[in-house]
């Protein structure tokens, strides 16, 4: 035989995985949302999130082919991706022209000044997302309604339901506005892509079946969630929201399935899992319940973005034979 | 809810093309080549010079210290030449080539296929013997067995674990050992029981092995203290630590061995060697080995002489494919890919596999996105990751804390690995820096 | 108020006090003395934390050239004599004379001398690939090429020459710390001393093997003939392992054995050409290389001619 034969050290099968199909599962898994979305939002909803998408895609390309001199890697779809996650933490009705500012950050700061995927600390959609909502907080608190109801006028729930019980009312007549098969559902005011929490959960399972992400940081985010809104919701339910409706409200499942499972930016192993997941819902609740801001989420996981490199310096993954020689 | 092993584990395509065809002995080759260094240990010390005429068992090498194995002529002819020749890896070493004469084999080899169960020889015997036919692990870890019996003073064997797993991809050389030699492999682990002193076996199977599950259950219910345990299948479950754990629960701590939880470990292949050393005076002269490969015409279980080139294996099986860009000596997780096919069989080869072009370049590697799945499926709890960023570092001294030197090389992590990063490269040249740094301060 | 004023200053004026005598005491308690020669000496070392001395970074070095009570077996590779003279006259101590060295790669296996036999396709890194196997030529010795002494090099003084596959060794650049050779899995690349105007004559190979062996893997292997020995008058070249190493500490420079080497596995470095006697298609082969390679003014290696 006079063909070379290859030499490589072993293994010499792969899995088949790589970043470009983890990417688009993640997008696949967001599309029932997204479908949610434009029924409720309509045109609107499309259009931001093509601008959002499409000028991630832009500046990555531009940064790392002009700025940074490598090859642009589009391909891997993770700029699409975190274009796709800005926008559904979007008004539906915002100005594009602060959707693209809201992409720039995004990619630029979040995420190419780091050195581009997988070296950026915080969600850079996230990082977009946040810097919006300081920059513009009119523009970024204006919601669409979904409903023709007067009192809510454009407020998210959660952000109408704070305003309310700060002016003296009891939380057992604000409640009757709502229905949990409306916020199930995605009938209610909120981001572009926050209202279906039936959808997103439906994309979460999915995930969890490609095994794309574990189950492990978004159960420990709205168990926690859960387990502390609960506590504060037996102490007064007058003045404290119930936990399911905290769970259903505010991007909480957007914020624990998809954005602080992102995996550039959440810890390495399980034990490091549950530190940063019980971290990101004991700060929503406090964010939402004595905070400025009636959603907090996108703090709380940036909050706990910081953290992880030193939750992955101190914490260590299970060592097989640990158990015996303690 | 089968057992299985408790921490990380992948589920490759199990891609068992050979698993229906019955072992077929392999033509003598017109010379083969037998390398003196086949085990883990110090190179058996050659005892023939070019000239000699041997028989098929007679001993050409013999141990040269304690962790060392015998030697011995697999085929009967003249001995062309004592010296250096490549392996399987292009490293010279000192190996016997012997032109093949006919097929003469040593007169007290019992070459009947008669089974005989009853064996009434002393543990130190028994041991003895199976040093004496140069007996190693077949599963291609090649730890000479004499050694692994030997249980040292203060330590004491509760059980046997029999490795019947092959968790590798492609391979079916134990599944048909089973299949076709139960009543052999069951004394051949009473013999091993008794040299140990120990009263239970594992048969560990993995249940995609159905047919070897029923076949050795039914069967083995004649040799009391033996059980079959089927498996959930799982990667790398074949491995020494995790089938222990598997089977028994226990957890072999780090840098301890399997003694130190009370297990031995052996494979399907050793017991039946163990079998014919005891009973029949055979030594380790020839082996069950899978060859495989998506487009060879046909995957076969072939009983090959140790020393048969490779390339002849493949020929008997229709020829080496166009195609073919690797051929890998053992499994496509843990094998090792071949320079050149002329290298010859040796007691540790359990497959040869041949992977197309296709199949065998690696994909580029890309920036790591932190996806945690190489700690997730690591079945040492170790973290590739890291390991590999340090060793890249160099940062030897500081990498000790993190175990490179448990990782037992089952390629789980660059399997998973969603950049196509090549971990277990680096991280092997990690755990043999710190094994250095190790022995450096002993 | 004006009672509140007083109070204020009183504590923080006694509390700067409490720490003040605390901070007093720790500081006397765990005071360390350190040698102020040994910010000198570190000043006056290369600051380039190389390691070629042996110690982790300058400082160390700096600290055991101030312990030491001679400076036998310290020298820094980087600043040379000029830098252990200086430092000695400092310190009041003797310095060791060394003659300044410079790392020198023992392979001319480029890829038209030594054909590949394999294609590797794993990590590009020599102690990857080496950990895994021989090697993808015949050679099981020479080099990989895969450039783990490029990327130890603090001084960007040996680079992989892509149309050779082999490094290449900047004299002016190269401060024979030794990173390289600590580098290389093979041991290929050795530290020899610069010589008189950088003039040197070394064995271009470390191949083991057999002379057939070798030279069917690779066309300038050292075949290990032995005609090198004979030749010397200096007793200079030694044959051992079917390889022969030339001892730079006796050599005289000739170049006797040179042209006596069959398959040109010797090397001469900074010698003016001389005349070719006899031109066969070998040497002229030879002379191209070495035209090539002449517009690098650092690096005039003159290619043995062999005269058969």
């Amino acid at each position: 035989m006079d063909k070379k034969l290859i030499v490589s050290p072993s293994p010499h099968i792969h899995s088949n995985t790589s970043t470009s199909k983890l990417m688009s599962d993640v997008i696949i898994a967001l599309l029932p949302a997204f479908v949610v979305s434009i029924f409720f939002f309509g045109f609107n909803s499309l259009i931001v999130t093509a601008v959002s998408v499409l000028s991630c895609m832009l500046f990555e390309w531009l940064i790392s082919k002009y700025l940074l001199k490598k090859k642009p890697s589009l391909t891997d779809y993770s700029a699409a991706l975190t274009g796709l996650l800005l926008a559904f933490n979007l008004p539906p009705t915002l100005p594009l022209w602060i959707v693209v500012i809201g992409a720039l950050v995004a990619i630029g700061i979040g995420k190419m000044s780091f050195g581009g995927l997988g070296c950026n600390p915080f969600n850079p959609a996230l990082v977009g997302r946040v810097f919006l909502l300081i920059s513009f907080p009119t523009q970024m608190t204006s919601f669409a309604s979904t409903k023709a109801v007067d009192a809510l006028s454009g407020a998210t729930p959660l952000a109408f339901l704070k305003e309310a019980v700060k002016s003296g009312k009891p939380l057992s007549e604000l409640m009757g506005y709502f229905s949990y098969g409306d916020l199930l559902m995605g009938d209610k005011s909120g981001s572009l892509g926050e209202i279906g929490a039936a959808a997103l959960l439906l994309g979460f399972v999915y995930l969890l079946i490609r095994k794309v992400i574990t189950w492990h940081i978004p159960v420990y985010i709205l168990g926690t969630m859960f387990v502390f809104s609960g506590l504060l919701w037996l102490i007064d339910p007058e003045t404290y929201l119930n936990p399911l409706f905290q769970i259903l409200t505010g991007g909480a499942i957007l914020g624990a399935v998809y954005m602080a499972t992102d995996y550039v930016t959440s810890p390495m192993n399980y034990r490091g899992m549950l530190i940063y997941g019980v971290g990101i819902g004991i700060i929503t609740i406090l964010i939402r319940v004595w905070g400025a801001y009636p959603e907090g989420i996108s703090f709380a996981i940036l909050i706990m973005n910081a953290v992880v490199p030193l939750i992955n310096k101190y914490t260590r993954p299970r060592r097989f034979g640990m158990v015996k020689a303690k | 809810m089968l057992k299985t092993f408790k921490i990380g584990g992948v589920h490759p395509c199990d891609n068992k093309l050979s698993r229906g065809a019955s072992i077929e002995i392999l033509p003598l080759p017109a010379k083969v080549v037998i390398p003196a260094a086949q085990h883990i240990g110090a190179p058996a010390t050659i005892t023939v010079q070019k000239g000699d005429r041997v028989k098929v068992g007679d001993i050409i090498a013999t141990a040269s210290g304690f962790v060392s194995a015998n030697v011995h002529a697999s085929v009967s002819g003249v001995v062309q030449a004592v010296d250096m020749q490549k392996d399987a890896m292009g490293i010279a070493r000192q190996s016997v080539t012997i032109a093949v004469e006919g097929d003469e084999w040593n007169e007290t080899i019992d070459r009947s296929n008669d089974l005989i169960t009853e064996c009434n020889l002393s543990p130190k015997e028994i041991i003895d013997k199976i040093a004496a036919a140069g007996i190693v692990g077949m599963g291609g870890a090649t730890f000479p067995t004499q050694v692994k019996l030997s249980v040292p003073p203060g330590k004491k064997a509760e059980f046997l674990i029999i490795n019947g797993v092959e968790c590798e991809p492609y391979l079916t050389a134990d599944h048909r050992v089973m299949l076709e030699k139960a009543p052999q492999v069951l004394v051949g682990i009473r013999i091993l029981c008794k040299a140990l002193g120990v009263n239970h076996a594992f048969i560990g199977i993995e249940n995609n092995k159905q047919d070897a599950i029923e076949h050795l259950t039914k069967e083995a219910a004649s040799y009391p203290g033996i059980t079959v345990v089927p498996l959930k299948v799982k990667y790398p479950q074949g491995g020494e630590k995790q089938l222990i754990d598997a089977i028994v629960g226990r957890q072999v701590p780090s840098g301890a061995l399997p003694i130190d939880v009370g297990a031995v470990v052996q494979n399907i292949g050793t017991a039946l060697a163990v079998y014919e050393a005891v009973q029949k005076n055979k030594p380790l002269f020839e082996r069950v080995v899978t060859v495989t490969g998506k487009d060879l015409a046909t995957p076969k279980n072939l009983l090959v002489r140790i020393g048969t080139p490779i390339s002849s294996l493949l020929e008997y099986c229709g020829g080496i494919p166009d195609s073919t860009g690797k051929i890998i000596n053992g499994g496509p997780m843990m094998g090792r890919s071949l320079c050149y096919p002329e290298a010859p069989v040796t007691k540790g080869t359990s497959g040869v596999l041949c992977m197309n072009e296709q199949e065998s370049l690696r994909e580029t590697d890309t920036p790591c996105i932190r996806c945690a799945k190489c700690v997730s499926v690591c079945p040492m709890g170790l973290e590739p990751y890291l390991i590999n960023v340090m060793s890249r570092k160099k940062m030897f001294a500081e990498l000790e804390e993190h175990k490179p030197t448990d990782c037992i090389e089952c390629g789980s992590c660059s399997f998973t690995c969603p950049a196509h990063i090549p971990l277990l490269d680096r991280i092997r040249v990690a755990k043999s820096e710190v094994m250095k740094i190790i022995r450096s301060r002993k | 108020m004006n009672e509140t004023l007083l109070f204020t200053i009183l504590t923080l004026c006694a509390l700067g006090v409490l720490a003040a005598i605390i901070l007093y005491f720790v500081a006397q308690k765990f005071k360390v003395y350190e040698d102020p020669r040994i910010d000198d000496v570190e000043g006056m070392l290369p600051g380039a934390n190389c390691g070629g001395c042996g110690f982790p970074g300058c400082r160390g070095m700096a600290d055991a050239l101030v312990k030491a009570d001679n400076l036998d077996n310290l020298y820094c590779p980087v600043g040379g004599s000029a830098t252990m003279n200086s430092i000695a006259s400092y310190l009041g101590k003797a310095a060791v004379e060394k003659e300044p060295q410079v790392a020198v790669v023992r392979c001319s296996g480029a890829c038209d001398k030594r054909p590949k036999t394999n294609h590797y396709d794993g990590t590009k890194s020599c102690v990857v690939a080496a950990s895994l196997y021989a090697g993808d030529t015949a050679c099981s010795w020479g080099c990989l090429g895969l450039g783990d002494c490029e990327l130890a090099c603090n001084f960007d003084a040996i680079h992989i020459n892509p149309a050779t596959g082999l490094p290449e060794v900047d004299e002016e650049k190269c401060t024979a710390c030794g990173a390289c050779v600590k580098a290389c899995p093979k041991m290929i690349i050795e530290l020899r001393k610069k010589g008189i105007k950088n003039r040197r004559v070394f064995v271009s190979c470390v191949n083991k093997d057999k002379g057939g062996i070798a030279r069917k893997a690779c066309s300038v292997a050292c075949i290990g003939c032995g005609k090198c020995v004979k030749t010397c008058p200096f007793g200079a070249i030694t044959l051992e392992n079917n390889l022969a190493y030339i001892d730079p500490a006796v050599c005289k420079l000739c170049r006797k054995c040179v042209a006596e080497c069959p398959t040109g596995a010797i090397h001469e470095v900074n010698f003016p050409p001389r005349p070719v006697k006899t031109e066969t298609e070998s040497t002229s082969e030879q002379k191209k290389s070495t035209l090539s390679e002449g517009n690098n003014p650092t690096r005039n290696e003159q290619k043995t001619e062999t005269q058969e």
